[in-house]
Parts: C-alpha cells; sequence; structure tokens
C-alpha cells in the first residue's frame, strides 16, 4: 500500500497553481485535504504522475458573508472551520447541520470543503448539501475564470465539470429566502462512515405558509448527487401537509434508481429514502414555520 | 503466604512503555543495509499458472532479488500439519497445506505467487507491477454446500472431491432418545466469516549473522518456540542458531499462531542475501493473507420432554476451511465440545465434515468455533422455550448440570486429544446474577410492555455458555532474584496484549515477597525461555500462570534454605517480605534478597556437592486436561423499525473463570471479547462473490466497531476454582466474544417479536446480522424487488 512515483510542486500563489495545471492537466491531481485522495494513491487505484499541493496558497482559505445575507467560502476552507464557524451557522444552516456527519474530527481537520466538492463522491455529503443549496463554484485557470451552479458541476460518477486545467476555488451560496427551514439525515452503518443513504431539504414557505421554494436533494442513491425535482412540483403552492410530505416522500423513493452493494440491497435504500425524505422534509417544514 | 497482589486490580506493569510510544513491535526493527520484501499475490481465487515473467522487475533500480517458485528449489514444500487430528474412530482427514510460493495452481485470492526483495518497500511495490503472471483462470468455488456438489470445480485435484475432513462423535443414543421426545425443533443455522483484523497486520524481519552462523527472528507470532524450531528444521540448524524474537504485538487472537509463507521466505533471503530483511503486512495483504474463521452452516435438531428437559441433540454441520486445512480440526472440534454449553445433555450425535473452497484459509480465531456451537444450542433453548411456553431462563437452568456433577464427562473428544471432562462448574448462580443485574423480570413483566404500547420495539436477550480453556501440553517459566533485588521471569509464550507481564509477576511477587513492578517478566525470547508451545486458546495464566507458581514456589525454597542456614534459623522462622528474607518479629535480622542472591553465587571458595548456584529455579507445569470457564451475557436493545439500527442500551456479563488474579486486566478482556464479539455478529462479514472474490478487503467496508457502537459493560464475578492447577484459575481469554451471536439473535428477536411475516414471527437463525438484513428479514416482500 505505497504510491507509485510522482513529481511533486508545491505552488504558494493561486497563479502558479494554474500555471502548474495548464502544464501538467491530465497527468495531475490536486492535493487538498487528501482524505481521498492519497488512500486511492497507497491503493494504486489513483496514480497521477504530477501531485499539486495546494496546501501553500494561503488565500484558498475563508468563510466571509456577503453584503446580500450569502456566504463566500474557500475552496480549502477545512471541513472543522466550516463545521465551527459561526457565519456558516447563522448563513446555511443546512451546512452548518450536515457538517458533524462527515467522517470523523482527524478527517474534518485535514479534509476541505473544495476538495470534498471537485471529488464528487456519490456517497459525500457535501454534494447533495451544495445541490440542495444552489451553491455557485469558482473555476479557475489560466484561461479565465467561470462560475458554475452545483445542478451543472456535478455530472457522474466521480465526475465534474471542472476541465484538468481548472482549479475550483470559491463557493458561494446565496441568501435563504425569509421563511425557509433546512434539514439533513443521513443512516450510516457506524458514525462518520459513508452514508448508506442521506437527504437534504430547504423548504420555502410564503406568507400563507404555502410552499413557495422546496428541494429534495439525496446521496448514496445514484451517481452523483441526486435532486428530487418531483417533489418540487408536488409541493409548490401548496399547503405542506404530513400527508402532502409523505406522498412527496414516496414520490422520492419511487424516482431513484438506487444502487445495491454489500451494506444495502436497492429496495432497503429505497426504503431508506422514503423514510430519511420524510423526515428531513417535515423536519425543514417545521424549521421554516418557526422563522420568520 | 501473603496475597498482597493475588486478586487485586493493580495497574499493568507493561502499560508505561505502551502507553509512551516506548515498547518495541517489529516494525521497529531498523537494521544496518536492511531490505525490504513485498509480495506478489493472485488476484483470481482459482487459476492454472502457466508462467512468470520477473525479467523487467529484475532490472528495476533498487531491486535486490526477485525468488519465484522456481528459485526456492527444495525450500518450496508444502507446509507443516500443525495440528494433528485426535484419534476419533472412522476419523477423515486429509492435509492439504500450502507452499511458500504456490506452484502450477492457485487456489485462493491472494495466494503468494512471488516476492520481490528491494531497497524500500515502495520499489519493492513497483517493481510488483512489473512482474508479468500467465494465469488461466479455472472455475472457482467459494460456497460450502456448491464446493460438495458433484460437479464441483476441484480445488486439490488429486482427491476425489473437496471433503477435507469428516468426524462423526456420539454419546449415549439420538436416534433412540428422539421417539421419547414430547418435542422436537429442528433448524437450519449459518455462521458467515469474518477476520481478526487486529491492529498490528503481521510482520517478520530476519537478520543472518554470518560470521557467528546465527539467526535472529522477530516476528508477529503467538508461538516463538514453536517458529524457532520449525525454522532450524527447515534450514537444517541446530535450534541453538536461531532466536525468535516475539515483542509487543498489536493482537493475536489466533490467527498469528499458524506457520505462515512469509515466516520461511524472509529468513531464507536473509540468509540467500546475507543482509537483513523486513516484511510488513500492509492492511489490504492482511485480508487475504492472514487466517480468517467462522463459516459453518448447522442443521441441528434438539429433543426435550413436555417440561422443557433436554433428552438429546443432533448436529450435523459443515465447515469451511478454505483452500487448506493446516490448523487441523481445531475448529470444529470446538464447535461439537462447546455446543453441550452448561447443559446436560445425555444423548448427542454431532457430525461434521470439513471443506476445502476457494477461500482463505480457516483457523481458530478468538472463539475458535466455539460461537457457532452456543449459537446453535442458545437458539435451540429459545426455540423450545417459545413452544412450550416456558421462560427463557427458566429453560436453561432447568437443564444446567449441577455442582454435583463435577467433574462431568461429556465423553466425546476435545480439542487436546482426551475425553471432554468438565473440571468444575456452578452455573446457577450466574444465571441468577445476570438476570438480577439487569432487571429480567421487571424488564419483561413491566418496561416491555410499557414501551411496546409506545410503539418501540425492545427486546432482552439472555444466555449462557461454557469456554474451555487452559489446554496443556504444557508451558515452562525460569524466576531469577537478580543481585539488585530484582526479580526476573522468562517464560515460552508470546504477549499480544493480555497482561502477561503483570499477572506473571502478581504470581510471583506474592511467593517472593517482593513488590510487583519488581518482577521483570519476559515473554516470547526462545533466546531467554526456549520450551514452550504457545499463547492460544485462553491458556496463557492456567498453563504459563502457574509454570511462574511453580517456579516462585522453588526459588521460594532455595532462599528459605540459603537463608536459613545464612541467618543461623529454622526455615519456618523466616519470613519473605518488602524485597528481604527476615526472622519472624525481628525484621533487622535479615538479608536483602539481592545480597542473598549475590551469596548464592559465590566466585571464590569451594561450595557442596550439588549446590545450584543464585536463586533461580525453572519450572513447567501440563495440566492433565482443560479448565472450563463459563458465564451468561444479557442485554436490552432497541431496533428502530424504520431504519433497522440497534441501539445496545444494557449489556451485562457474568463471568466464572475460577481464581481472578487481576480484576482489572480481566475486565478488559471481557471488554475486549465483548466488543469483537459485536463486531463479528453485527458488523462485520467477509463477503465474496461467486468467483470468490472477497469484495470487501479494506476498513472502508469491512466494519470494525468503534468506541461509539460498543456499549457500557457491567460486570461481575463468580468464582469456582478449577482443581486442577495450584493457582485455580481458568482462562477468560475468549470468553467476551463467544456468546454474543446468540445474544444478539435473541434480544433482537424479542425486540421484533410482534412484527407479523405473514402468519409467523422472525426467527434468526444465521449470524452476522446487520441493519440491511434485518430489513430483508422483516420485510420479505422487498427482497429481490429493487
Amino acid at each position: 500500500m505505497k504510491p507509485p512515483p510522482f513529481d511533486y510542486h508545491a505552488p504558494e500563489t493561486t497563479a502558479e497553481a494554474l500555471t502548474l495545471l495548464a502544464k501538467y492537466g491530465y497527468d495531475a491531481s490536486i492535493l487538498a485535504g487528501g482524505q481521498s485522495l492519497v488512500p486511492t494513491m497507497n491503493f494504486r487505484l489513483a496514480q497521477p504522475t504530477v501531485l499539486i499541493d495546494i496546501n501553500r496558497i494561503p488565500d484558498l482559505a475563508f468563510i466571509r458573508s456577503a453584503e446580500d445575507g450569502g456566504l463566500h467560502i474557500g475552496a480549502m476552507t477545512r471541513h472543522r472551520s466550516a463545521e465551527l464557524s459561526p457565519l456558516v451557522a447563522e448563513h446555511a444552516p443546512l451546512l452548518h447541520e450536515t457538517m458533524p456527519f462527515i467522517a470523523h474530527p482527524p478527517i474534518r481537520n485535514r479534509g476541505t470543503l473544495g476538495g470534498s466538492i471537485a471529488h464528487a463522491d456519490p456517497a459525500a455529503e457535501l454534494p447533495a448539501v451544495m445541490l440542495a443549496l444552489n451553491a455557485q463554484f469558482r473555476l479557475q485557470s489560466q484561461r479565465g475564470e467561470r462560475w458554475i451552479a452545483a445542478r451543472d458541476f456535478f455530472i457522474g460518477l466521480f465526475a465534474t465539470a471542472r476541465e484538468p486545467d481548472e482549479l475550483l476555488t470559491e463557493i458561494a451560496l446565496a441568501p435563504l429566502l425569509p421563511r425557509t427551514g433546512c434539514a439533513f439525515r443521513e443512516v450510516a452503518r457506524r458514525h462518520g462512515d459513508y452514508a448508506l443513504v442521506g437527504a437534504a431539504a430547504v423548504v420555502a414557505l410564503d406568507a400563507q405558509g404555502r410552499c413557495e421554494h422546496a428541494r429534495l436533494t439525496l446521496l448514496s442513491v445514484g451517481e452523483g448527487p441526486v435532486d428530487v425535482h418531483a417533489v418540487y412540483h408536488l409541493l409548490s403552492e401548496e399547503m405542506p401537509s404530513a400527508d402532502v410530505l409523505r406522498a412527496a416522500s414516496e414520490a422520492a423513493a419511487r424516482d431513484i434508481d438506487p444502487p445495491a452493494d454489500i451494506h444495502a440491497s436497492a429496495a432497503y435504500r429505497r426504503h431508506l429514502t422514503r423514510v430519511l425524505s420524510e423526515d428531513v422534509l417535515t423536519r425543514a417544514t417545521a424549521r421554516a414555520r418557526g422563522s420568520h | 503466604m501473603a496475597t498482597r497482589y493475588f486478586g487485586k486490580p493493580i495497574r499493568r506493569n507493561e502499560d508505561p512503555r505502551l502507553l509512551r510510544g516506548q515498547a518495541l513491535f517489529v516494525d521497529d526493527v531498523h537494521r544496518p543495509g536492511m531490505l525490504h520484501m513485498a509480495v506478489l499475490r493472485s488476484d483470481y481465487a482459482h487459476a492454472q499458472i502457466h508462467g512468470i515473467d520477473a525479467k523487467a522487475a529484475r532490472e528495476r533500480p533498487g531491486v535486490v532479488a526477485i525468488y519465484t517458485a522456481e528459485d526456492l528449489g527444495d525450500l518450496n514444500q508444502p507446509g507443516p500439519l500443525l495440528v494433528a487430528p485426535p484419534p476419533i474412530d472412522g476419523l477423515v482427514f486429509h492435509t492439504r497445506t500450502q507452499r511458500p510460493l504456490a506452484v502450477d495452481k492457485i487456489r485462493q485470492v491472494g495466494e503468494a505467487l512471488a516476492v520481490v526483495v528491494a531497497e524500500s518497500r515502495y520499489v519493492a511495490e513497483d517493481a510488483l507491477a512489473d512482474i508479468v503472471v500467465d494465469l488461466e483462470p479455472l472455475d472457482a468455488v467459494a460456497d460450502m454446500e456448491q464446493a460438495l456438489a458433484p460437479n464441483a470445480p476441484r480445488i486439490h485435484e488429486d482427491l476425489d472431491d473437496n471433503l477435507a475432513a469428516h468426524v462423526v462423535q456420539e454419546k449415549g443414543s439420538y436416534a433412540a432418545i428422539r421417539e421419547q421426545a414430547d418435542v422436537l425443533i429442528k433448524r437450519r443455522f449459518v455462521y458467515d466469516r469474518g477476520t481478526a483484523a487486529a491492529l498490528e497486520n503481521r510482520g517478520i524481519v530476519a537478520d543472518w549473522d554470518e560470521k557467528n552462523q546465527h539467526l535472529k527472528v522477530w516476528d508477529t507470532t503467538q508461538a516463538p518456540i514453536p517458529v524457532r524450531n520449525g525454522l532450524a528444521a527447515t534450514f537444517g540448524l541446530a535450534e541453538s542458531q536461531v532466536q525468535v524474537i516475539a515483542p509487543f504485538i498489536g493482537g493475536g487472537f489466533g490467527p498469528k499462531i499458524m506457520f505462515y509463507p512469509e515466516e520461511i521466505l524472509v529468513p531464507w533471503i536473509a540468509m540467500q542475501l546475507k543482509r537483513p530483511v523486513k516484511w510488513i503486512e500492509d492492511r489490504q495483504e492482511n485480508f487475504f493473507a492472514t487466517t480468517h474463521e467462522r463459516a459453518q452452516i448447522h442443521d441441528a435438531e434438539i429433543a426435550l420432554t413436555s417440561d422443557g428437559r433436554i433428552l438429546g441433540v443432533h448436529d450435523v454441520f459443515l465447515h469451511d476451511s478454505g483452500a487448506y486445512d493446516p490448523y487441523g480440526l481445531t475448529g470444529p472440534l470446538n464447535t461439537q465440545c462447546t455446543l453441550l454449553g452448561p447443559y446436560d445433555i445425555p444423548n448427542y450425535y454431532t457430525e461434521f465434515s470439513v471443506v476445502f473452497t476457494n477461500k482463505t484459509i480457516v483457523t481458530p480465531y478468538r472463539g475458535a468455533g466455539r460461537q457457532h456451537g452456543v449459537f446453535v444450542m442458545e437458539r435451540l433453548l429459545d426455540f423450545a422455550a417459545q413452544e412450550l411456553g416456558l421462560d427463557r431462563v427458566e429453560i436453561r437452568r432447568r437443564n444446567y448440570l449441577t455442582p454435583d456433577d463435577f467433574p462431568h464427562n461429556h465423553e466425546i473428544i476435545f480439542q487436546d486429544f482426551a475425553p471432554l471432562v468438565y473440571d468444575s462448574g456452578n452455573y446457577a448462580p450466574a444465571l441468577a446474577r445476570a438476570a438480577e443485574m439487569i432487571g429480567y423480570e421487571k424488564f419483561i413483566n413491566e418496561e416491555q410492555p410499557r414501551l411496546h404500547a409506545e410503539g418501540r420495539y425492545v427486546g432482552i436477550g439472555i444466555v449462557s455458555y461454557v469456554e474451555g480453556t487452559g489446554i496443556g501440553p504444557y508451558e515452562g517459566a525460569r524466576v531469577t532474584v537478580e543481585p539488585t533485588g530484582t526479580v526476573s521471569v522468562a517464560t515460552g509464550v508470546g504477549t499480544q496484549g493480555q497482561g502477561h507481564f503483570t499477572v506473571f509477576a502478581q504470581v510471583v511477587a506474592d511467593l517472593l515477597g517482593v513488590d510487583v513492578t519488581k518482577v521483570r517478566v519476559v515473554t516470547g525470547d526462545t533466546n531467554t525461555f526456549h520450551w514452550g508451545t504457545g499463547t492460544f486458546a485462553s491458556r496463557g495464566a492456567v498453563v504459563a500462570g502457574n509454570a511462574c507458581h511453580a517456579a516462585a514456589q522453588a526459588v521460594r525454597t532455595k532462599i528459605l534454605k540459603l537463608a536459613g542456614e545464612k541467618l543461623e534459623v529454622a526455615e519456618e522462622d523466616l519470613v519473605l517480605e518488602n524485597g528481604r528474607v527476615f526472622v519472624r518479629g525481628v525484621p533487622q535480622r535479615g538479608i536483602d534478597l539481592g545480597d542473598l542472591a549475590t551469596q548464592a553465587n559465590p566466585l571464590r571458595g569451594a561450595v557442596k556437592p550439588g549446590t545450584e548456584p543464585g536463586l533461580e529455579a525453572t519450572s513447567y507445569f501440563g495440566p492433565e486436561r482443560g479448565a472450563t470457564a463459563n458465564g451468561v451475557h444479557a442485554m436490552i436493545v432497541e431496533v428502530d423499525p424504520k431504519t433497522m439500527l440497534v441501539d445496545i442500551q444494557r449489556y451485562v456479563v457474568v463471568h466464572d473463570c475460577g481464581k481472578v488474579i487481576n480484576p482489572l486486566i480481566l475486565e478488559g478482556q471481557i471488554h475486549g471479547g465483548v466488543a469483537q464479539g459485536i463486531g463479528n455478529v453485527f458488523y462485520e462479514q467477509l463477503v465474496y462473490d461467486d468467483q470468490a472474490q472477497l469484495l470487501n478487503a479494506s476498513f472502508m467496508d469491512y466494519l470494525i466497531p468503534t468506541a461509539t457502537d460498543v456499549p457500557h459493560m457491567e460486570t461481575d464475578h463468580i468464582e469456582t476454582p478449577s482443581p486442577l492447577n495450584p493457582l485455580g484459575v481458568k482462562g477468560a481469554g475468549e470468553a467476551g466474544a463467544i456468546p454474543v451471536g446468540a445474544l444478539f439473535a435473541q434480544a433482537i428477536e424479542d425486540a421484533l417479536g410482534d412484527v407479523d411475516l405473514g402468519g409467523h414471527n422472525l426467527k434468526i437463525c444465521e449470524m452476522p446480522l446487520s441493519p440491511n438484513r434485518l430489513f430483508e428479514l422483516t420485510h420479505p416482500e422487498a427482497r429481490g424487488a429493487a
């Protein structure tokens, strides 16, 4: 369990990193927190010939609130920093609620938000949460920069829209609508394991208590984070009663094509999807009702 | 003799070194010029080898040597049969053991094809990828029953089929008693595979001293002396030319008692290259190349009277041996013998077939077949209790052997080749105590109905078991009073965390009247003590502990004799205390033990003919048979019916391992065993596909319970001494792990008892469980549907 040889670069500025990415592109892997990359290299499942270590670039780690109430998070922000950040707690309560589910404190101390997002593991929490929050990602390269929405970024199993010469540098979260509630829950074999199924919900109500916006995303039930579109259609402009939420949860369980593996059959994943969807939609709705 | 330490929960002598990272483990051994070995292992479970081309690998910079089977010559013989089967009439056993490197054929994933020796482990692993192996995959067989089918792929082509062994044992006549039974319960029980997953993987460092013609080997073995003997025999060396050191080891649990291919290859290569060689097994290798345990299928029947008395048990089972069977029949024999448990079973028919499959070799791992026997017996009793409308505690109590029944001869042959005779036991108090501690009556009469009414699925389990421990043949110890006044104890058993440095010291310290921290124990270094067999079968405290006791007793006799002469008093007037021997009532008239040791080793002058120097003695202890420990585990669980996650709310262990040397260490043994048991029954499972590919060979997918998954345990002890050894002790190493499967099954079934599965209730007849499996068992309609 030792990696094959590779060249190692440790740029100290984003510009240097982009130069290296432009040069090595397809042969390079970007080392952020290394919590997924390093084990896969030791298993020789990943064999990059060039490693670009961006841990020495100081200006990639930050959490800032925007004037509109949104949040900007640097890609090298450690999980633990986001977990403990009052700004995240205030402006992105869904992210705040989710962070403790990600692995264990030693892993969160090293792991980064950008790394988890760019890795795009279908069983990871952050892609699903980013999708639920309509996050925008900033991709920079020597060719310039672009912003891309989470729904366009995650395109398949460990696959994203990031080009090989691009570096994910920033995550932008828009402010939540008034009367918004969020909830996250997952079922894992042991705390900190990859979830068998996870669900994130965002529900915004209008002044009359009807659903103005609803989003349910799932993890570990598809090739990437799964956005359950049916939920939006079922809830839109409805009073979110228990029956409506249950119907939406059943729709979520019906619409997915979950994988089977040694820890969970497809039927069990479908069952958990229904259970967790109902749970997060119910809690998100209650929170939306409780907020002003 | 004052028992200042025996029975006291004193802290462990070895912990300061372990906790500070100052203890030596095999990977801490660094020798000048040391090379690193990596092993090329088969990706296929069953394949014909057509050729191995290592040319490119040999040319890689940093590679020193590559060895294939051809390069090994005569060294590449099938390994030894480590434990021969006992003499049982009609027994069939086909010995098939692994060669260091596979020849012609691969029989399991991970079987070694070649080794690379290089200047670093990194280069060695790079070179593995350079080796081209021409393998022709053969149809593989993973399933025991399929392996016995007439058209199954043949694993050892010189055998008629894949049957490795067949054994029948019978006591009384089950067939005769079956007719008289009021109730017959017959079920199929399945127990799947797991692995010990010790914290430290295996590792070996070998250094051949050409000038002294001496081989020094550091090895993560539980049996350093047999390894030393095996290496000497293999290389044609005198045993005194080989030193095997088993330093601190991060967990043994049984699989480290083999004689693995790497244990021959590393020393042999060091001798060939005349440079030290290190091999440290990585976690991925460990999943394939270190032995597994557990897979059995039982078809069992119990016959009872209408008042719940057992008339007999009939059990026929399959035992998965994996690709080879180097450890004989210890596992399935333990199953046969442990199934009887604490019960009076007058008629018992037990038959097993051991099956070769294309999977990793199965050898004993903590519990070593005992789990399966307990699972089958306890489940049969649970089902019988339901059928008869009897309480679970009551049906057990009714069938216990009573204190007057001991010694009790079960008449079948145990793993130590002798009839299974229980030395002593007192079972009813342990059951009563466990039921009392967990509040059994109150729970089933009040709490469970109340919680059920609230829609909560809570259940209780209570099971009992015995554990054959402390078997022979023998161990030895040498006790020496040093001139400094400290006491050295040397014994041949290896140590893997059991607390030997403390419990042996306690035994010796009490006899010699010294502070326990002044007793320095050395285990597992063949140059320090070179007789013995190893650490296995919960026998360290029983066999080596009593050897330490005997040696310390002999030293005590020498001390009293010499001090009596020096102080000119009768021996019976002397006291040993605080590192001194002195005249009773006159403490100032005495000698420090260190000074006495110096006087016992004169450098000039004359001694009486026959005088032995020093205050030292070597003694051996071999029990006539094993000592039988027992216990009861009880548990309360809650199952979330929506997710099928299981929450253990209470866990109670009442245990009887005879006299307790150190309650603190015993608690640790129980806690660790229960934790491992919980892993084995609810988290861990080695999953194979139909071509015998292991699908979860990493800790991402092979789940070990963590601290958050293991409950607080409440323990108590009952002491029924063993009459078979002077200390009255019994083994405790496996007790925590053995009954957990039976307990989980009963408690979860109790929690989900109301779930109607189309006219019948949940019956758990398999291990391990998981939330997914519980979902499948309780949602039969969802099976197959996605």
